[in-house]
């Protein structure tokens, strides 16, 4: 194949149209034999299976590792924004309750869920609640920490951004802004620019710069509240026997 | 399910978070094709053909056989993608041959296009469902389109500017690209 | 048979014939995830692995691939390594995993393994095609750390995560944005295509030293 400088696309055409038209002679492969499908399909289908098979070795060995350190990962988060809970429990929305089980062969990734936290006597404290939503540039998840019987916020974490580097990356690099959220502010919080603000108990001041990815956060905090707080009003169910709660802080 | 409403799916993947122009997908025909607008925009609609066609499989794929064996996901990908081209190709000689013949080397480039696995690699992290990724590949077909199509224009017209030596050729596409990238850039604070 | 010896197939995939700079492959991962060095590298690893693994299999079992299906076997096996190279990067690096995202599965797609694959594994013998491979792969991550080093250290002032600069330094943030990523690759271009202009300017001055030289 020559080496030349045109854009690689002419490359590969010439490549594909080789294969697809049967000229190939001008290939300096061994004299064109009459290959049969046979051993055409044959080899692709030995050549998959082999694959398939190595695919599932790696597997077997990398998938604990993943999984163990995704729950890990998420478990630093809900113990992050809710400070001084001993433990929680994670709760599926299940027809418009709050419920520790699935439904019997259901899909856990189709089911939003909460994660109640819990002191040492196994009464709620607070509640975990995660969602994403559209930022500045791609969409920002955060999960945040909410006390139902306050109605206040007991911490945030920003789980996943791609905002600018520099400017809406602040929203988990400025300490200034992230602490506002450990303060307790009341909901639904009001995004304010920096001083203006009247000292109202429900104000975040937003980051000069990267005001559009703050109100991000901002709302989605607000809206996942909307969407939870009439759950969550309902009652939280009590603890279950000890036996049955899922995880324990280490 | 993600929560992002379809107008906001859609004006992401075409102009904020333009699939060229932003996330570096489908480079290839965007540098190498993109130099007279009537191509460019039978590129870019061969693409959005071959991009709905994928969302549709991705979609089929995720839903009903990747759930028990999702390390397959790159592999069940790449063979429908270059099957779904090949089956283009073949129905389009078949049933038009002046349009196979306008169309001609592009459409098994189409195959190797980072944008077509590309966009079924992001529907599937971001966990679309069945309109979300309708409205995801339609957008992000014409953002490509898009882009092609203004790269196309600007160059027609550079043809006729005097260029440094030196710029000729890919740099200066490049740099044009940069322009164009950062030109949209604007777009981002309106969602 | 191909007329080079070894050293020259090693050595030609690193910058006379480097795959991103000079023949224009892999451009979607080279301006992707060039914004950070430590983002170029894990690039480069997964691309050398998955290059590597695909030129040694593929050359190994050259004979028994039919002409007809070839590029869909080559296909196949690179599209496997790229799972592999995903899920042991998952596991062993998570942090890396998540910056890349969806670039590494697009690996498949890289023009540059396919094209190796075709030009070269298919019909040399494995030692050569190992060494064909290794020189591409370090051409492909002399290509990529230039790059991510360019706009990070412009971008945000530190190489690898270490600041260089003191805190007055104001980071040109737009190269570590998409715009920059065509900026610096056709910037690098300009100066390449400078070079080799002034190389073309000189040569033919030396030729004719020469021969007034031996005259």
């Amino acid at each position: 194949m020559s080496q030349d400088n045109n854009s690689n696309g002419n490359r590969i055409d010439v490549d594909i149209q080789v294969e697809n038209s049967d000229t190939a002679a001008a290939q300096d492969a061994p004299a064109p034999e009459e290959v049969s499908t046979f051993r055409l399909v044959a080899t692709l289908a030995v050549a998959g299976v082999l694959a398939g098979l190595l695919i599932v070795l790696v597997n077997l060995h990398t998938k604990p590792i993943i999984d163990k350190y995704k729950a890990e990962q998420l478990q630093l988060a809900v113990y992050e924004v809710l400070p001084g809970v001993e433990r929680y429990d994670t709760y599926y929305l299940v027809n418009d309750t709050l419920s520790l089980a699935l439904p019997a062969g259901a899909k856990e990734s189709e089911f939003k869920r909460v994660y109640v936290g819990r002191n040492s006597e196994g009464q709620a404290t607070g509640v975990a609640i995660s969602r994403g939503e559209s930022g500045f540039q791609d969409v920002i998840m955060v999960i945040f920490g909410y006390d139902p019987i306050g109605g206040t916020l007991s911490g945030m974490k920003i789980l996943d951004s791609k905002e600018t580097p520099g400017l809406g990356d602040k929203i988990f690099k400025d300490m200034n802004f992230v602490d506002q959220f450990f303060k307790g502010p009341e909901t639904p919080l009001l995004g304010v620019k920096t001083g203006a603000g009247k000292g109202q108990p429900n104000e975040i001041d937003m980051i000069t710069g990267a005001t559009i990815s703050s109100k991000a956060v901002i709302g989605i905090i607000n809206h996942a509240l909307e969407e939870w707080k009439p759950i969550l009003d309902k009652g939280i169910p009590e603890a279950p026997a000890v036996a049955e709660s899922a995880e324990v802080a280490q | 399910m993600n929560d992002q409403t379809l107008f906001s799916i859609f004006f992401s993947a075409l102009v904020v978070n333009n699939f060229t122009l932003a996330l570096f997908l489908g480079l290839c025909p965007f540098m190498g094709v993109s130099a007279r607008v009537e191509t460019a925009l039978r590129m870019g609609f061969a693409n959005i053909f071959v991009l709905v066609l994928t969302s549709l499989a991705a979609w089929f794929l995720n839903t009903y056989i990747l759930e028990t064996a999702p390390y397959l996901r790159i592999i069940s990908f790449i063979i429908v993608i270059a099957s779904l081209v090949q089956i283009v190709e073949t129905a389009i000689k078949k049933l038009s041959p002046a349009l196979f013949r306008q169309l001609g080397i592009f459409l098994p480039l189409i195959t190797t296009n980072c944008a077509i696995l590309g966009l079924a690699i992001f529907q599937t992290n971001r966990g679309y469902g069945f309109l979300q990724g309708l409205t995801f590949a339609i957008g992000a077909g014409l953002g490509l389109t898009l882009a092609l199509v203004l790269m196309a224009s600007i160059r027609e017209s550079v043809e006729f500017s005097d260029v440094p030596g030196i710029a000729k050729g890919t740099g200066l596409v490049l740099i044009i690209a940069g322009t164009l990238s950062m030109a949209f850039m604007g777009f981002a604070g309106l969602l | 048979m191909r007329t080079t010896t070894a050293q020259q197939d090693f050595i030609r995939g690193i910058w006379k014939e480097n795959p991103v700079l000079i023949q224009m492959l892999g451009l979607c991962p080279a301006l992707a995830v060039t914004n950070s060095v430590a983002n170029a590298l894990a690039m480069s690893g997964a691309t050398f692995f998955v290059m590597s693994c695909s030129s040694v299999l593929i050359s190994t079992c050259k004979r028994f691939i039919p002409h007809e299906v070839r590029i869909s076997a080559y296909i196949l096996v690179i599209a496997t390594f790229v799972t592999l190279a995903d899920m042991l990067l998952q596991a062993y690096a998570p942090a890396q995993h998540k910056e890349l995202g969806a670039f590494i599965a697009l690996i498949v797609v890289n023009c540059m393994i396919l094209g190796r694959q075709e030009s070269f594994s298919s019909k040399n013998t494995v030692f050569r095609s190992l060494l064909d491979a290794f020189g591409t792969g370090i051409g492909f991550t002399i290509a990529l750390v230039m790059m991510g080093g360019f706009r990070e250290i412009l971008g945000t002032g530190s190489f690898l995560g270490f600041p260089l600069f003191g805190p007055n330094f104001e980071p040109w943030v737009i190269m570590v944005l998409p715009a920059g990523g065509f900026l610096t690759l056709g910037f690098i271009l300009l100066a390449l295509g400078a070079f080799e202009q002034h190389k073309k300017d000189k040569a033919p001055r030396k030729q004719v030293q020469t021969v007034e030289a031996s005259s």
